[in-house]
Parts: C-alpha cells; sequence; structure tokens
C-alpha cells in the first residue's frame, strides 16, 4: 500500500536529525499558525502564490534562495566542525550521517540555493531592463517557480521521512545504483533533482523567447545592457544541456527502479557513460551559474564608476564565446578516470582557453573603474572584492586544468578550495551585490548603508580564513570528504578554517541584522525617485517599488544607454519630456496552475521515492487535469485602466520633476 | 469586403495575403524587419511568434534528450553481455508499417492543419482524429513488439544493450502516448471552443510536435532497426 514507506523512516534514534527537523516543523507551523490568525491567506494567495509577475516570482525564487543558503551554509558548518573535531577521534557525526551532509550540501547549495538566487535576478531584472512588461511566457515561469520549490521541499523532506543520498552531489554509479545504496537517498536526490531541473528548463525557454523576441522599441541587440546578454547566454546554455540532466537521472532511476543497465558495473552497464554525461551538463552548469553573476557586475561597475560599461562589445563577445566553449570543457572533471594523454591534452587546453573569455571580462571591469568617478557603495565592495577573490580562484582552476597537476591535486581539498573561491567569489559575491543593488526596485526602500558594509567584510575575511588553509591542506594531501582524519598535523590548519566558519557566521548575522534593521527605518531610507544610484539602464526609469505593469508608456530606446540618455536630455533641457498619451494596458491574469502544479508534483515526487505506485499514477492524473482545466480558461488578460496608468506615471514624472527643480536650484545643473 | 463569404479557398489566400508577417513567404536580408517579429528595433514579438518561437527552443531541448538516449544506444550497441544482439531483435516488416503508420499521420497532420488555416472545423477533427488513430495504431504495434521481445526473454534488465534499446524506442512511443493525449485534449477544445487565436496556436504547437516525432524516428529507424538489420 505505501511501498517502501513505514514508521522506520523516521530517524528516532538520530538526535540531530530528529531535532532539527522537529524544529523545523514547529518554525512552519508557526508561521502558518500567524498567516492564518493574521488573515494574511488572501493577500499571499492574490498577490504572491498566484502572481504570474516577473517581479514577484524573481523575489520568491531569491527568498526560496535565501532560505536554501542558509540550510547550506548549516551543513557547511557541521561539515567544518566534524573536520576540526574528528582527528583522531570520533568526531560528533557518525560516518552515514556525514555523507548524507556533504552530499546535501553540494546539491542544496547548486540546485536549489545558487539556481533560485540566478534566476531569481534574471526574472526581476531582465524584462525591466528590456523595457517590456512581462516575460514571454509569464504562467509557465510560475510553474517553472513552483517546480524549483517542490524540489528543495522534497530534499528537505529528508532530514524526517527517510534519508538523503551519502554518494555526493552528483551520484556517481556503481555506487548509485540499487546494489550498493539500497536506501531512498539517492531517490530523494534523483526525484528533488529532476523536478526542479524541470522548471529550470522551462525557465530557459522562457528566457531565450523573452530576450530574443520581447524588447521594447528600439532595444537592438547592442542595446541591450550586460546582464541581458548574460541572461540570454545563461538561458541558451540551460536550453542545451539541462535536457542531459533530465535523461541522465532519467537513465540512474531506471536502474534503480527496474534493473536496467545504463550504468551497472555488470551486464553490459556503463559507469562512465554517467560520468561523461553528467558533466556535459555540469560544467555548463557551472557557467549558467557564472554569467548572469558577471552580468550583475557589469552593471554594478558602470553604474558606481559612473561611466559606460568599458569594452561593451568585446564584453558580449566574451560572455558568448563562454556559452560555446563551456560545452567543451567536461572532461576536465574527471582527469584521472582513463581518458588517455591526448583527449586529456585536448580538455585541459580548452580548459585553459575559457579563461582568456573571463580575463577579457575582468580588464573591461577593471577599465571601466578607470577614470570614472567611483562610488565605493556595498554593491561595489561586493564587486572589488570579487576581481580579487575570483582572480585567484580562476588561476588555481587553469592550474587544474593542466592534466599533470590534477593529478596531483585532483579529489583534494585542494580542489575543495578552488571550486568554493569561484563559486563563492563569483556567484555568491554577485547575488549580495545584486541584492543590494536592486532591492529598492523591489521594495522601495534601499538596504542599510553600515550593516551592508559590515556584512562584506566580515564575509570577505571569513571566505579567506576558511578556504586559504583549504588549499594548503590539499597540497599537504588531505583528500575532500573525510568524515575521520588520522593525520595529527593538519589539526592547526583545521582549527583556522573553522574559524574562518565563525567570521563568515557573523558575516551572515550581520546580513539578517541588515534587513531587520532596513525594514524598520524604511522610512529614512525610502527610494522617493524610483533611481537610487543614478543608475544607466531602463529599470531606473520607473517608480521603485516598479509597478506591476513595470512601464506606463512602453519606452523608445534611442541608444546604448537608454535611461541614461534620456536622463541627461532632461538635465540639459532642465525638464521632463512632455506628458505622453496613456493607453489602457493588458497584463495576463494570475493563475493559480503553478501552485497545483507544485502540490501534484510533490505528491508524485514522493510517491514515486517510496515507491507507491498508485500514488504517483494518481499525482499525474490530477497534473494532467490540471493542465486540461488550465487549457479550458476563458479569460487571459486583465485591463488596466487608462486612468490607474495615467495615475502612477504622473506621480513618477511629478517626483522626478521635483528632483530636477530641486537640483536647479542647488545651481547643480548646467 | 469581410462582410461577403467567400469561398474556402479563396478565404485561405485572403488569410495568407494579409497575414503580416508573411511567414516563410520572405526573402531572407532583402526588406527591412518586420514590426511584431520581433525582429531589431521593432518592439516585441506578437503573440502568435513568441508562442511558436518558444515551442520550437522547447523542440530543440526535446532533441538534446533524445540525442542522450541515441548516445547511450551507440556506446551500449555491443554491450549485450552474451545475450542477444541486435539482430535478434529486428523484424524488419512490423517496423516497416509501423513507420508507414507515423509518416501517415504526419500528412494527416497537415492536412488537419490545412483544414485549420481554412477555419474548417470538420475536416480539421477528420484529420486530427486520423492522425490520433494512425499514432495509436503506432504505438499498439511497439508496444506488442515488446511484449513479444519480453515473452522471448528479451528485457532491459537482460543486459546494458537491450537497456539501451528499450530506453531509446521506449522514450519515443512515450512521447507519441503524451502527443496523443495532447492531441484528444486538442479536439475537444476545437469541438467545444472553436477557432479562438489561443488554440490556433496550441494547435501549430502540436503540429510542431508531432513531426518533429516524426523525425526522431527517422532516426530511430534508420540507426536502430535498419542499421541493426545490416549488422
Amino acid at each position: 500500500m505505501f511501498g517502501k514507506l513505514n514508521w522506520s523512516a523516521i530517524p528516532f534514534d538520530q538526535p540531530i536529525p530528529l531535532i532539527t527537523s522537529l524544529v523545523l516543523v514547529v518554525i512552519i507551523l508557526g508561521a502558518l499558525a500567524l498567516v492564518t490568525v493574521k488573515g494574511w491567506w488572501p493577500y499571499l494567495w492574490r498577490e504572491w502564490i498566484t502572481s504570474v509577475d516577473h517581479k514577484r516570482i524573481g523575489v520568491m525564487y531569491i527568498l526560496l534562495g535565501v532560505v536554501m543558503l542558509i540550510r547550506g551554509f548549516a551543513d557547511a558548518i557541521m561539515m567544518r566542525s566534524q573536520q576540526a573535531l574528528a582527528i583522531n577521534a570520533p568526531g560528533y557525526l557518525p560516518p552515514e550521517h556525514y555523507n548524507q551532509i556533504f552530499s546535501a550540501h553540494g546539491t542544496i547549495m547548486i540546485f536549489f540555493a545558487a539556481m533560485p538566487l540566478v534566476i531569481g535576478f534574471m526574472n526581476f531584472v531582465t524584462p525591466l531592463q528590456l523595457g517590456v512588461r512581462d516575460v514571454a511566457f509569464p504562467t509557465l515561469n510560475s510553474v517553472s517557480f513552483w517546480l524549483t520549490a517542490t524540489g528543495a521541499l522534497l530534499v528537505n523532506v529528508s532530514l524526517f521521512v527517510g534519508e538523503f543520498s551519502r554518494v555526493g552531489w552528483l551520484p556517481y554509479p556503481p555506487l548509485s545504483e540499487a546494489a550498493y545504496s539500497p536506501g531512498v537517498g539517492v531517490d530523494y536526490y534523483l526525484w528533488a533533482v529532476q523536478i526542479s531541473g524541470i522548471g529550470t528548463l522551462m525557465t530557459g525557454i522562457n528566457f531565450v523567447t523573452t530576450v530574443l523576441k520581447m524588447r521594447c522599441p528600439g532595444m537592438t541587440y547592442f542595446r541591450m545592457p550586460m546582464f541581458c546578454w548574460t541572461t540570454l547566454a545563461a538561458s541558451l546554455l540551460i536550453v542545451a544541456v539541462f535536457p542531459i540532466l533530465t535523461a541522465t537521472l532519467a537513465m540512474l532511476s531506471l536502474d534503480r527502479f527496474f534493473g536496467w543497465h545504463y550504468f551497472t558495473n555488470t551486464a553490459g552497464g556503463n559507469p562512465m557513460m554517467f560520468v561523461n554525461l553528467i558533466w556535459a551538463w555540469g560544467h555548463p552548469e557551472v557557467y549558467i551559474l557564472v554569467l548572469p553573476a558577471f552580468g550583475i557586475f557589469s552593471e554594478v561597475f558602470s553604474t558606481f564608476s559612473g561611466k559606460p560599461l568599458f569594452g561593451y562589445r568585446s564584453m558580449v563577445a566574451a560572455t558568448l564565446f563562454i556559452c560555446i566553449v563551456a560545452m567543451m570543457t567536461w572532461l576536465h572533471h574527471f582527469f584521472t578516470m582513463g581518458a588517455g594523454p591526448a583527449v586529456n591534452t585536448a580538455f585541459g587546453i580548452s580548459t585553459s582557453i575559457i579563461a582568456v573569455g573571463t580575463g577579457v571580462k575582468i580588464y573591461n571591469w577593471i577599465f571601466t573603474m578607470y577614470g570614472g568617478r567611483v562610488r565605493f557603495s556595498v554593491p561595489m565592495l561586493w564587486s572589488l572584492g570579487f576581481i580579487f577573490t575570483f582572480v585567484i580562484g580562476g588561476m588555481t582552476g587553469v592550474l587544474l586544468a593542466i592534466p599533470p597537476a590534477d593529478f596531483l591535486v585532483h579529489n583534494s581539498m585542494f580542489l575543495v578550495a578552488h571550486f568554493h573561491n569561484v563559486i563563492v567569489g563569483g556567484v555568491v559575491f554577485a547575488l549580495f551585490a545584486g541584492l543590494d543593488y536592486w532591492f529598492p526596485k523591489a521594495f522601495g526602500f534601499r538596504l542599510h548603508e553600515g550593516w551592508g558594509r559590515a556584512s562584506f567584510w566580515f564575509a570577505f575575511f571569513g571566505f579567506w580564513i576558511t578556504f586559504t588553509p583549504l588549499y594548503i591542506l590539499g597540497l599537504q594531501g588531505m583528500t575532500r570528504r573525510l568524515q575521520h582524519i588520522s593525520v595529527e598535523q593538519w589539526r592547526p590548519l583545521l582549527d583556522v578554517s573553522l574559524v574562518g566558519v565563525g567570521v563568515l557566521i557573523v558575516g551572515a548575522a550581520c546580513q539578517v541584522t541588515m534587513l531587520v534593521v532596513s525594514i524598520l527605518k524604511r522610512d529614512e531610507l525610502r527610494d522617493v525617485t524610483g533611481d537610487p544610484w543614478d543608475g544607466r539602464s531602463l529599470e531606473w526609469a520607473t517608480p521603485s517599488p516598479a509597478p506591476f505593469f513595470n512601464y506606463a508608456v512602453m519606452p523608445n530606446v534611442e541608444g546604448e544607454e537608454a535611461y541614461w540618455d534620456i536622463k541627461q536630455r532632461a538635465i540639459e533641457t532642465q525638464q521632463l519630456t512632455p506628458e505622453p498619451s496613456y493607453e489602457p494596458i493588458e497584463m495576463p491574469v494570475n493563475s493559480p496552475v503553478g501552485f497545483y502544479t507544485a502540490v501534484f508534483a510533490t505528491i508524485t515526487g514522493f510517491s514515486l521515492i517510496w515507491q507507491i505506485w498508485w500514488l504517483a499514477a494518481l499525482g499525474l492524473i490530477a497534473a494532467f487535469a490540471g493542465f486540461v482545466v488550465f487549457a479550458w480558461r476563458d479569460v487571459h488578460e486583465l485591463h488596466v485602466p487608462v486612468e490607474e496608468v495615467a495615475r502612477v506615471d504622473r506621480a513618477r514624472r511629478a517626483a522626478r520633476a521635483a528632483l530636477i527643480e530641486r537640483l536647479a536650484s542647488q545651481g547643480a545643473l548646467p | 469586403m469581410s462582410d461577403v463569404e467567400l469561398p474556402v479557398a479563396v478565404e485561405a489566400l485572403r488569410r495568407v495575403r494579409e497575414d503580416p508577417h508573411r511567414l516563410g513567404h520572405r526573402g531572407h536580408g532583402r526588406e527591412g524587419p518586420v514590426p511584431g517579429a520581433g525582429h531589431a528595433d521593432t518592439g516585441p514579438a506578437n503573440k502568435r511568434i513568441v508562442v511558436g518561437y518558444g515551442f520550437w527552443i522547447f523542440l530543440l531541448s526535446d532533441i538534446v534528450m533524445f540525442s542522450c538516449f541515441f548516445a547511450a544506444f551507440a556506446v551500449q550497441r555491443h554491450a549485450t553481455a552474451g545475450g542477444p544482439g541486435i539482430r535478434d531483435l529486428v523484424e524488419l516488416p512490423r517496423v516497416a508499417l509501423e513507420t508507414g503508420a507515423l509518416l501517415l499521420s504526419s500528412y494527416t497532420c497537415g492536412l488537419s492543419f490545412a483544414a485549420t488555416n481554412a477555419r474548417n472545423k470538420l475536416w480539421t477533427q477528420v484529420f486530427l482524429l486520423a492522425t490520433g488513430l494512425l499514432g495509436l495504431a503506432f504505438v499498439l504495434m511497439e508496444l506488442q513488439e515488446f511484449v513479444s521481445l519480453a515473452a522471448r526473454g528479451i528485457t532491459p534488465q537482460r543486459s546494458g544493450f537491450l537497456t539501451a534499446f528499450f530506453g531509446l524506442v521506449g522514450l519515443h512511443g512515450l512521447h507519441v502516448s503524451v502527443a496523443g493525449l495532447w492531441l484528444a485534449t486538442m479536439m475537444a477544445q476545437v469541438q467545444l471552443k472553436g477557432f479562438r487565436r489561443e488554440i490556433i496556436h496550441r494547435l501549430i504547437c502540436f503540429n510542431l510536435f508531432w513531426h518533429a516525432l516524426d523525425i526522431v524516428w527517422i532516426g530511430i529507424f534508420t540507426i536502430v532497426y535498419l542499421m541493426g538489420s545490416a549488422a
């Protein structure tokens, strides 16, 4: 009746997951109770859960990413403290639990923290920068988000019901096959990632179409802000490689469920095929994460240097170059697995070549600052920290790209330090920069400057104190994923690394404090003009927070830096352009289909994990029924009356006019 | 002009002439960008273009997924683990019949869209039904093939080669089955809601999907069955 599910799935005998999950259940129930008592459900349902507004969906993605970032960080704290405590001692985490933690850490950080954060920014920013009112497929966008949330939920359910995968963030066979991992851990991994991966694929399709087909009048390709280019490149990569992930995970599921032989080490199965397929997805995946991060930095450097981005066209070329070469380097993840010198050399060269594209970008950012009037605001701090951190991470990467060197340090803590160096320094720093940069556009007030600076400095030094020792430990021969350590000499460096984690915790606490303080002081931090940073791209032309239709009148772009041109003209003539004639706007209506899909995807995913076949079938039928009902809808669009459009835009114009008047009275205008 | 009833063929001609994007009827690069097609600086494309474009992107991603299963087949083709090989599986007469049914269904699918273009509900439905029945015949023949193979002990659990064979062919069969569900839904929609704008968009997408599955089958027919029988 219930497949493999029974009471022994609840970890009554393991205090750590049991207590953690009980605390989580209490927090979730408390939050639900609060929402119910306060009567917030109608608001949440109407404005968020069923919303198809790209900005709301973006904010929900970012919220999901931040929550999962904290979860993944908790795993990281446990790993670092276990390694510091388990030197010739048992530590506090038994092996099977420790293995689940490092598997969960990688899975959560890549799939459910970094990806939602990156996609969240793509959602929030891209349509605004393109000067349009929504993405190409708004309802599909909502479905994508809810599928990602389903995956995140399933990973976290594994804490309480059953177990998580113990085989690392990529389930290499034959270890991940049913013969060697008979529990449900790998199945949790497979279905959580499969479901969220389908959501990501739909996001990729959505954003390729959005960037290529939905740009405001005048927005030619070479007038698009850099972030839009990186969104396009990342989305193209998603479309090209996420189907590989889907196929590979499906094959492994078939092996596990039905005893097929794609990747088994018996009867003609081929484990190396898995390794090739998963990295054919996995290497482009890191560029899917880092390209939009590069886009964020490009916006920040140019805005806070008061200059156009240096070498815009070379930046576009470098982005597309990386997009293509990203698919030609996958084998460097397994130089040691028997490909032979010729193949290894080819992939070593392609890996070194891809660094050229990144190098072009680094120089462009530095030259953007050169001769500019640089303002060291919080987003700029993260960006400068990024240049320093990422260049070093990139150089250790080029070192690993040399096959003979890789043979010495592969699978060591050196590798762990390297990829954290690029992912934390590249992606996470970008996400914090973007959070500070676009927060006012989402909520109408800036984040507190002082706490933002504090969180940067703690994160920056915390990062280096944590990971520098890992580089050294890797060179000394420490392999990754050790639950037990028997080399006494490694103790001082492991202790230093643990101290670094402490500094990072302080940094995270500063971020939370920043958020709380900013909300409390939101009236002081209010952004009345909609342009708090003296921005250059179109999103700063709308009020903060942006109205749900983004633009009262679709902008008409006449140059490379759309909003900067408009602003310069207003300053020169000391007045705004004449009031446009407003027209009613058509916007897509809200839809519960995304949430509905998530409910049944959760049920189906959970029952597949536990092999409750009848429930899985029911879930699929219900999902199909949901799509049919959705396809039967008669109302697709709602009309925003012209009075409402005019009211919002006149308020925006009044704020801008007041600003010009104030500047003029101060004699700040020419 | 528009309030006079025109013969169906003339009506269709008129529609082609009035198609502002003249998709498939334009030269490349000789004329300027077309407003509403999302070209250059003309502003966002209209819904028809956006839907079709997005669906093409989806089809590309689906073909990438198939390519993984083709790759697995190529890798594991000789991994028979002492069990049956490709020569023991292929029954060309049945496969020829399957291929005929599927190719014919693509033809009827195209006819259904010609009828849709003429806004003729009856013929749209007749040809969609024919498409669905031919697709059903294809799926049933494939199912019968699988069952008869299983009766001879030829199952995916036997070897890596058989896993790759059943995986690739089965994935295509699954696609055709799901497309059949979609087709049934579309027929009901056409019947009850008529040729609304969004329903025509969906019919365009369905047509694209059906033809894409046909193209994938040509790949399977060639690489798995024809090359298999010659092995």
